[in-house]
């Protein structure tokens, strides 16, 4: 299963559709990065609106792709967390305080235009 | 009433396939949205502890039902290398693998009772509840 990447101008959109299993978040994290690398994005959107667990490894892997992003020049904001995923994630003791987040994707795509200066 | 399925761990896929069953179960027994996706996340964490430390092991999960209340019960069992400080691996941030060493301390916050018994070189044993409300 892989999840598809578009490119809209600068930025790279992901809307996470499928039940996140740890092969298809690692091939992820790999596919983004060599399409940053490729298009020379300098903004990702990934949304999770669909997504129902984010467990600690599904929440590492996405930390993960943040860093990895920032140091490839690309800056990363996850939108659409829902409020049960964002529950379950504190619970856990997961806080997320470096990643940049935003209600839905166009809110998202808003805080780039913002923090890019595009 | 009493009622039990399981789901035996022994490729990654299990792990989603174990949330999946758990997540219809606690639909079915009318949690709400959070508290599913609490006990889908724990049954995940517990789930990936069995395929990277045991290696294999099982997920099961039973109604439980008393006269004053319902719940759901997760048991998950391995015979892998077991764990010999428990209230090490209780702790926040304590990982062996690199992870980010919130799967147990994690369960227990999220499920309501948390037990686990351990024997080095015997295997692990989790059993944990949540109550409807
Ligand atoms: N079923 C198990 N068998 C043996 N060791 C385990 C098991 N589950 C957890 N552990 C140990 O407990 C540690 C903490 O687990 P956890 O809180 O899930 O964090 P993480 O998986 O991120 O390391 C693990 O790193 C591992 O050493
Ligand atoms: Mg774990």
């Amino acid at each position: 299963m892989r999840i598809p990447i578009l490119k809209l101008h600068n930025y790279l959109l992901i809307s996470i559709q499928t039940e996140l299993d740890d092969q298809t978040a690692i091939q992820f994290q790999e596919d983004l990065l060599k399409q940053i690398h490729r298009t020379e994005a300098t903004g990702v959107v990934i949304d999770l609106t669909s997504v129902e667990v984010i467990d600690s490894f599904i929440a590492k892997v996405l930390g993960d792709v943040v860093s990895m992003s920032d140091l490839m020049g690309a800056k990363v904001v996850l939108t659409g967390i829902q409020p049960a995923v964002a529950m379950t994630l504190i619970e856990l003791g997961i806080h997320m305080r470096n990643v940049p987040t935003a209600l839905d994707l166009e809110q998202g795509l808003i805080k780039l235009h913002q923090e890019l200066g595009e | 009433m009493n009622s039990q399925s399981c789901v035996s761990i022994q490729k990654e896929w299990d792990i989603v396939a174990a949330r999946q069953m758990g997540r219809e179960i606690a639909k079915q027994l009318g949690f709400g949205t959070v508290d599913q996706a609490r006990i889908t996340t724990a049954i995940s964490e517990l789930a990936r502890n069995i395929y990277l430390y045991a290696g294999e092991g099982q997920i099961c999960f039973e109604i439980v039902e008393t006269l004053e209340q319902k719940g759901m019960t997760i048991v998950a069992t391995d015979s892998g290398p077991g764990i010999e400080d428990l209230s090490l691996v209780m702790q926040d941030g304590y990982t062996t693998s690199g992870g980010l060493g919130a799967g147990l301390p994690g369960v227990r916050r999220l499920m309501d009772d948390f037990d686990m018994e351990s024997e080095v070189g015997h295997g692990t044993r989790i059993v944990t509840t949540k109550w409807v409300r």
